[in-house]
């Protein structure tokens, strides 16, 4: 009968207690394989790739645009096709990138829950912190594609329907059309930049659930909410401090010299956020009972 | 609290799994009460109670899913949760059903798992997923997305994923749910296989008949207690056999009975001159206490004997009057 096997069973006291760890970087890889081999990470991408085609559609169809009305940019766009991709990017910023970065985000722990893979992750063991860690680096990662998404195709479909020349800065100096891409991309970081602090949030929301839409919608509700508060002169205190504050600000991206001081106070806030969030969202994965 | 757990214990050191006065409360309700859990290694451990007495529950603490509110888990010689680095990479687990991403093929899904686990090696993991969907019978499924599996190839797949390392202790909670008898079989077997490589298997299930065809040992769980733990054969042999004589002269037959040392139960003497004897080992066995010798003596002695029964009870009698009757689920 097994229950006479001596204590020297194979692995039992025979064994190094200690397991020798790698560096886990396969997690990280598989975080980015699993977010875009999923059908709903491309629909959101195409999503967002429809914007500048939007945009630049409406523009050739119509007769011209008048210039000062639409959104800032929109009446250069039949001059210079590159002006698709900062249109369709500006008018991304309110809605469609946090509600795009919102369903990422509020997804990561939750979305794991609601499938209950979680638990086997974590028996894997994947390890609370390194799982938190790597989600929200999957996080980032969308945050990073998503405005590029939008940069890129509007370029692609400008370039496709109007002409493509130099590019003349909100501070009235002129680019040549390979520097107007770089500008494009820096856009792009900043943005990505600014969706940080959202993913921190929408982070610590989905350890909070197992129903991973309650997730992602308190986090686009949320970022509605601090737009909201940051056009209200009331709270002008309030201001410096919500998340949403620097969105517009990438038009600093567009001067010659590029102005770093948006860029560095937006990314001081976003780095506030990551940390208050960050540090709720390890309490509360360190502490939770999975029991999904 | 145990009687028939204490005898083969092969002492608390060296045990897969061994549990002390573990508790999970979820507000005022005791999900789990007090369990000490001793699975000894190399054993296939049986781990039985109705729906909702608290398994899964315990399952979850010792993989640290769940934290306990009071007590204490060691796995293969180390602290759970404290050393789950160290102790998680040598468990296989089925918790509460497979669970998988329905967008990822089989394999994939195993290859995500593996990469999850932090001392995993990569150059191995093509080998070891293939290796492991082979054992369960997957292969031809690996590349199929998962939604497209049914049920019994997802608790295939499921532990499949518990086999994807060399391990030393299986937990595997309800493994043959939504299996057909032949992938039942099939996962009997491969138990039988694993222990047969010295890993300890902690199977988890509310079907007696299963346990009782693989397992060395069980314990059994009722509304969050551990009320019956030990080798099978000691657990069948607790409640064992019992005599039910029927007579007029009860009193009478006391002192007979106790000189053949029976002993009559507590309240066994009915008002219908029924009585009801515990612990008659081994009737038929080579102490003389054949039945008819029983009779015999009694016979001798004047005492009328209108009836007399030797009920071997079963392990599912018994099963049942741990655990109560009924379909209620335990509250």
């Amino acid at each position: 009968m097994p229950s006479s096997v001596p204590a020297d069973v194979p692995g039992v006291a025979l064994r190094p207690a200690r397991v020798p760890r790698g560096s886990g970087f396969s997690l990280m890889l598989s975080e980015l394989r699993v977010l875009f081999a999923r059908r709903r990470t491309w629909a959101l991408l195409l999503a967002l790739a429809a914007i500048p085609v939007l945009v630049a559609v409406a523009v050739r169809v119509s007769s011209s645009v008048p210039p000062g009305r639409g959104p800032a940019f929109l009446d250069r766009i039949s001059q210079n096709g590159l002006f698709v991709a900062f249109t369709a990017m500006l008018v991304s910023v309110p809605l469609f990138l946090p509600l795009t970065v919102g369903v990422v985000a509020g997804d990561t722990i939750a979305g794991e829950a609601n499938l209950g893979t979680l638990r086997y992750l974590l028996v894997a063991p994947a390890g609370r912190v390194r799982l938190l860690l790597v989600k929200y680096a999957g996080a980032l990662a969308f945050c990073l594609v998503a405005p590029l998404t939008v940069g890129v195709a509007g370029a692609a479909i400008g370039a496709a329907l109007f002409p493509v020349g130099p590019v003349t800065l909100l501070s009235g100096d002129v680019i040549q059309p390979p520097e107007a891409a770089v500008r494009i991309l820096l856009i792009a970081a900043y943005l990505a930049v600014s969706l940080a602090g959202l993913s921190a949030i929408g982070l610590f929301l989905s350890t909070l659930t197992v129903v991973p839409v309650g997730a992602m919608a308190a986090t686009v509700v949320v970022s509605v909410v601090s737009q909201v508060l940051d056009q209200l002169p009331q709270l002008e205190w309030l201001h410096p401090w919500l998340f949403s504050h620097y969105w517009f600000g990438f038009g600093d991206m567009l001067r010659q010299p590029v102005l770093w001081d948006t860029f560095a106070s937006n990314a001081l806030l976003q780095a506030g956020y990551i940390t208050a969030f960050g540090a709720l969202a390890y309490g509360r994965m360190v502490t939770k009972d999975v029991l999904s | 609290m145990n009687p028939a757990g204490g005898s083969s214990r092969p002492g608390t050191d060296g045990l897969a799994i061994e549990t002390q006065g573990l508790t999970k409360r979820f507000g005022q309700q005791v999900a789990v009460d007090a369990v000490d859990l001793a699975v000894p290694p190399g054993s296939v451990f049986g781990f039985l109670g109705p729906n909702g007495s608290g398994k899964t529950t315990t399952i979850r603490m010792l993989l640290g899913l769940a934290a306990a509110s009071a007590g204490t888990v060691n796995l293969l010689g180390m602290d759970m949760p404290r050393r789950f680095q160290d102790v998680l990479p040598r468990v296989g687990a089925l918790v509460e059903g497979p669970a998988f991403y329905p967008f990822l093929s089989g394999a994939a899904n195993l290859h995500r798992l593996d990469a999850a686990g932090r001392h995993t090696v990569p150059s191995t993991r093509k080998a070891r997923v293939d290796g492991a969907l082979e054992r369960v019978g997957l292969s031809h499924a690996a590349g199929k997305k998962v939604h497209a599996y049914s049920l019994g190839m997802k608790q295939r797949l499921g532990i499949a994923n518990a086999l994807l390392s060399h391990r030393d202790l299986l937990v595997l909670d309800e493994p043959t749910n939504g299996l057909d008898p032949q992938g039942t079989r099939e996962v009997r077997n491969l138990v039988r296989s694993l222990a047969h490589d010295g890993a300890t298997v902690f199977v988890s299930s509310h079907l007696l008949a299963e346990v009782e065809q693989m397992c060395t040992h069980a314990a059994v769980m009722s509304a969050g207690r551990l009320v019956a733990q030990g080798p099978l054969a000691d657990l069948r042999r607790a409640g064992s056999a019992r005599i039910r004589l029927l007579t007029p002269d009860a009193g009478a037959a006391r002192p007979v009975l106790a000189r053949l040392g029976l002993e009559v139960e507590a309240g066994g003497v009915q008002a219908d001159g029924e009585i009801l004897l515990s612990d008659l080992a081994s009737p038929g066995g080579t102490d003389g206490r054949l039945p008819e010798d029983i009779v015999g003596h009694l016979v001798a002695a004047g005492i009328r004997v209108r009836g007399f029964a030797v009920e071997r009870e079963s392990l599912e009698d018994r099963f049942v009057a741990l655990t109560g009757e009924g379909f209620d689920v335990a509250q």
